[in-house]
């Protein structure tokens, strides 16, 4: 689907935003993939990813099935990213989020050098994503714009809530929950990061970008909208 | 789903998890409570909240404490401290729901988990989108509106009017019972799900004309809509034919999926007859 396609913002806004997947297409390059997807994962790591994940399993932050009491005291806010790369055992989409232009443009480099076979694209901004090609003198193949949101658009939050809500394409992060989330920083309940991860776990694929939460929450502390 | 009444107690941080906003508390029961017509079974509550397993009494007795006392009871706001959550057996036609707002869930008609399919992400390898060639997706209900299928039929009328094709791997083209016609299941129209994709495809010069269409059906959907558009770029990785049409159509063109044409055919003839599905996320 188009999970991080429709993030909102402007262009400007996702210079901390890039999120590098691959895909095996089905009936093409999804014999045998499973090795290769690992592989790209793990050649994310050196480049300090802010999340990945997997469609089937989910990011790096997940939520527990028994969580202990004492643990509302010293929840683990660590992203786990050597569970997603062991957790994943079936041809499906994998993806790698950095907040760093440089790192994102690095690993396309180094995914390119490994010549995987599988289907790579960047969602970021255009100019984003281009500059990343062409830091790897790579011609981008294909691209599909997001042409925003239309129609009933009064339906719709206020932008610091769709900012953070659209990082789920997905629609498992609610627009009230990223609203408390808000309130709950802004009241000094809970801190930027706290907030952020709380969404993180709500995220199925591990697309969710939790450094750019962090930042618009700490913004919409000194002014709500 | 539904919330075992025995177990919930009231803490409500489900009613904020919802994306519907479909959950609230009963004030007559006094427990969280979920609108059946509301909900279009995400699982979001059920797979996103971090559940703890507290005996149910000892945290209602509490939580009335501290309310009389006046102190603000402060949980963590992800997690559902007795595990009340509990799916229930959905049945045609509400399953539809689920299959169309839990991303987990695979469509069987595509093979892939979610709402759409490869579009261009796999254009590198599948040749599914051609030089010349827009692959559109329209796309109903997101972010956190949701959508009722009796409102995609709309859309789907007025662009089979229009001749475009549907994609046949999309789970809403599965769903229609006459595709010339754009016609979907009678039986599915009260269903309410979190978003759904029609996806077509269409010559560069419909380009405008489709974005008109969508624009003037829209006025009459309950919804919002959000439209991405995929094409391929020339040998030089540049692609200046689609985007200026959409700019003068005033889209000002923020962001995009770009597949860097990585991809190679790795299958083989073998391969190729024992598709295993391939869940897709982005």
């Amino acid at each position: 689907m188009t999970n991080t396609l429709h993030r909102y913002g402007s262009a400007e806004s996702f210079y901390d935003d890039y999120v590098i997947f691959a895909i095996p297409s089905r009936g093409k390059n999804d014999k045998g993939s499973v090795p290769k997807l690992r592989q790209f994962l793990e050649m994310a790591l050196p480049f300090k990813p802010v999340n990945m994940g997997d469609a089937l399993n989910g990011g790096a932050l997940r939520p527990s099935r028994t969580m202990s009491p004492t643990s509302h005291w010293n929840r683990d806010m660590t992203p786990n990213f050597q569970g997603v790369i062991d957790g994943l055992t079936a041809p499906t989409t994998v993806a790698a989020v950095f907040d760093d232009r440089v790192a994102a443009e690095d690993f396309v480099k180094a995914v390119k050098a490994a010549d995987l076979g599988l289907c790579i694209n960047i969602s970021t901004s255009i100019d984003g994503a281009e500059q990343c090609c062409h830091t790897a003198c790579q011609p981008r193949h294909s691209v599909g714009y997001s042409l925003g949101f239309e129609g009933h658009t009064e339906k719709l939050p206020n932008t610091q809530v769709l900012t953070l809500s659209t990082m789920c394409g997905h629609g498992m992060i609610s627009s009230n929950l990223a609203k408390k989330m808000i309130d709950w920083v802004k009241e000094g309940r809970r801190t930027p990061e706290q907030a952020a991860t709380y969404m993180a776990r709500f995220c199925s694929c591990g697309v969710y970008n939790p450094a750019r939460a962090k930042r618009i929450l700490e913004d919409s502390r000194h002014k709500t909208e | 789903m539904y919330i075992n009444p025995n177990k919930c107690v009231a803490c409500g941080n489900c009613t904020y998890v919802c994306p519907m906003g479909a959950i609230y508390i009963d004030p007559v029961i006094k427990r969280a409570t979920v609108d059946r017509n509301e909900c279009v079974e995400c699982y979001a509550c059920f797979n996103g909240l971090s559940q703890e397993h507290l005996n149910p009494t000892l945290v209602r007795t509490m939580r009335k404490v501290f309310q009389a006392m006046r102190l603000r009871f402060d949980p963590e706001p992800d997690v559902c401290p007795t595990a009340a959550f509990e799916p229930d057996k959905l049945e045609w036609p509400r399953v539809v729901r689920r299959a169309f707002s839990d991303p987990r869930v695979p469509h069987e008609s595509t093979g892939v988990s979610g709402r759409g399919t490869e579009e261009v992400k796999t254009n590198d390898v599948s040749g599914r989108v051609k030089v010349g060639e827009v692959g559109f997706t329209i796309e109903f209900g997101r972010p956190g509106v949701g959508v009722w299928f009796s409102d995609i039929q709309k859309m789907a009328w007025a662009m089979a009017k229009a001749g475009v094709s549907f994609e046949k791997k999309n789970p809403v083209t599965s769903l229609m019972s006459d595709v010339s016609t754009g016609t979907l299941q009678q039986d599915i129209m009260g269903e309410k799900v979190m978003s759904a994709i029609l996806e077509i495809k269409t010559t560069v010069d419909r380009t405008e004309e489709i974005i008109l269409l969508v624009r003037e059906v829209e006025k009459q959907l309950d919804t919002v809509v959000s439209i991405g558009v995929g094409t391929r770029c020339d040998e030089s990785g540049d692609e200046n034919v689609v985007a200026p049409i959409l700019e003068r159509l005033g889209y000002k063109l923020e962001r995009a999926k770009t597949n860097i044409g990585l991809g190679r055919v790795t299958n083989t003839a073998d391969d190729s007859k024992k598709q295993e599905p391939v869940p897709a996320m982005s």
